[in-house]
């Protein structure tokens, strides 16, 4: 369980995180979800104790996270897979960890072969590993105390195809024997796809949180069609209101029945005509990124 | 791979639900955590493998070249202290900045969300490694000279005095603290390293020569030059004055600075 309240974090004039409050429950994956420099990372260092808030609070398991005897013991924290120390060998890192949080060296072997590191990689300088080979190592160090609750920060970042797929079932596991998990992602997809609940933040305030299936479940519909001009003004005319959505495409504040029957009378051919689920989310956040990426007049 | 992470992630969180709040970390175990992390790097093992190196070839070239006269434990003791003097100090910084240079301290501080805690262990492990290791360079210096005068077939002259070991333990530990604070200080390990070299190797010449030609320094000298006035503890027998002298120098060379150091170190954020 982490609770954050009312969490404020300022850079001399920057609101990095603006009045930011949500919960991320037992048993469910909670997606942070946000372009870059939103005030992800910034909350969860906040949460963490790394970064002091300016004001609100910050709660791990019903207690700041400073006051937690061992924190390496009920909450796994990866920040960013590329913080390790670039002279000391995969191995050597997990049993520093392993050491502090007071564990038998035999859970370093252990975790090692979760993560799947072969004891040969392990025996390699982290100089030498791939940044996929780092978030592994990561992983390890976060999971080798058998915590209660993970915190990760763009954990998928650097993994392959079937490294992703690895992750999204280990922390899919995690959450169903009971375990808290915040993971933060800058890729909608990512997240969809392994998260119960999602918290969206955008310069540095919370956009939208609730359950996956209620920010999916946009009313509308989804409509696409070569000629999306003429279907726009004809959408208007029928005064149902509508929205640009991808290319050719527009969101329709109406039931696919009537959107078909205004194409129909208007003679407008469609390519595509469906319920608009999720595409609420996917404006929104195409919104959200438009704003800080470099490539906003494409979105 | 796919059976061993089921498994795993199973038996990981598997007594979630009966848990019982772990026991606080001891500050004894950080002190070896930290004891063992100075050295199981690769910057940390090189360190430790050119103090052997430098010590080893230092014994065999006074044996091989200093005349008999010169073969005594004096000489012994300092062909192994002196590259430990040059060479640890650098340990104690690289202690502390690598958690900054190398990012480290993002999960060292995460661990233990105490930083002053960690800060400490730092500290007490890089003065406990200046006691420890002059006490080392004198124990294989006395070897040196058993094994060398045995060679040269001439006694052994035990020519450092018991009382003036406990002068030489005080000038490792106050080389190793330098290193340490500058380290707090600089927080990034170039950047401390060549503060090493500036604040041991350059600014003591420097005071020399302008002690040379200008009468004021030469008279303020050993109340502002900290490193003249430790050049004392080498030669044992201090006077109240001495004392005085390396307490005044150490307040304005190490105790202030190590101050801001260790204030900067509670407020600067691990990036």
């Amino acid at each position: 369980m982490i609770e954050v309240t009312a969490l404020t974090r300022t850079y001399g004039g920057l609101r990095a995180v603006d009045d930011v409050t949500f919960a991320a429950q037992p048993g469910r994956v909670t997606g942070f979800l946000g372009p870059n420099g939103a005030g992800k990372s910034t909350t969860m260092r906040v949460m963490v104790g790394l970064t002091p808030a300016t004001s609100g609070t910050a709660t791990v398991l019903g207690r700041k996270y400073a006051d937690l005897p061992n924190p390496g013991r009920e909450v796994g924290v990866l920040l960013d897979a590329s913080a390790q120390h670039a002279g000391r060998t995969g191995r050597e890192t997990l049993k520093v960890a392993a050491r502090t949080m007071g564990l038998s060296m035999a859970k370093v072997d252990q975790m090692l072969e979760t993560v799947s590191l072969t004891p040969k990689e392990a025996e390699r300088r982290v100089k030498n590993y791939s940044l996929g080979m780092r978030q592994r190592l990561g992983i390890a160090t976060a999971l080798i105390g058998d915590p209660e609750v993970l915190i990760l920060d763009e954990p998928a970042n650097g993994l392959d195809p079937a490294g992703i797929r690895w992750m999204r079932d280990l922390l899919r596991g995690f959450a169903n024997q009971g375990g808290t998990v915040l993971l933060s992602s800058h890729l909608l997809h990512e997240i969809e796809v392994i998260a119960d609940d999602l918290v969206v933040i955008g310069n540095g305030k919370i956009v939208a949180q609730g359950t996956k299936a209620e920010l999916l479940a946009t009313a509308g519909t989804l409509v696409r069609s070569s000629a999306i001009g003429e279907l726009a003004r004809a959408l208007a005319e029928n005064g149902i209101h509508a929205v640009a959505s991808g290319p050719h495409g527009l969101r329709a504040e109406a039931d696919a029945d009537q959107v078909g029957k205004v194409a129909l009378a208007a003679g407008v051919p469609l390519t595509e005509l469906r319920a608009a689920d999720g595409a609420g989310l996917e404006e929104m956040f195409l919104e959200l990124t438009a704003e800080t990426s470099r490539e906003g007049a494409a979105a | 791979m796919t059976t061993a992470t089921t498994t795993g992630i199973e038996r990981t969180a598997a007594h979630a639900a009966a848990r019982t709040a772990p026991a606080p970390i001891p500050f004894t175990r950080l002190l070896r955590v930290e004891l063992i992390k100075m050295f199981n790097t690769r910057a940390g093992f090189w360190l430790m493998a050119s103090i052997a190196a430098s010590a080893l070839i230092a014994t065999v070239c006074v044996i091989a070249f200093a005349p008999d006269s010169a073969l005594n434990y004096d000489n012994f003791g300092a062909a192994i202290g002196i590259p430990m003097t040059l060479l640890l100090p650098v340990m104690a910084i690289l202690s502390v900045t690598s958690e900054w240079s190398q990012r480290s301290g993002l999960t060292t501080f995460t661990l233990v969300p105490h930083r002053g805690r960690v800060i400490w262990a730092k500290m007490l492990v890089s003065m406990a490694l200046g006691a420890v290791s002059i006490a080392v360079a004198l124990a294989i210096g006395a070897l040196g000279n058993l094994v060398g005068t045995a060679i040269a077939g001439v006694d052994p002259v035990w020519d450092i005095p018991a009382s003036q070991m406990g002068y030489l333990v005080l000038a490792n530990v106050l080389n190793l603290l330098i290193g340490f604070m500058l380290g707090v200080l600089i927080r990034n390990s170039p950047g401390a390293i060549v503060g090493f070299v500036v604040y041991g190797f350059v600014l003591p010449t420097l005071s020399m020569l302008l002690a040379n030609f200008q009468h004021w320094w030469e008279r303020a000298q050993p109340w502002l030059d900290f490193n003249y006035a430790q050049g004392q503890l080498y030669d044992g027998g201090l006077t109240g004055n001495d004392w005085a002298q390396l307490g005044v120098s150490g307040l304005i060379w190490l105790v202030i600075p190590l101050t801001v150091g260790l204030a900067m170190v509670m407020r600067s954020e691990v990036k």
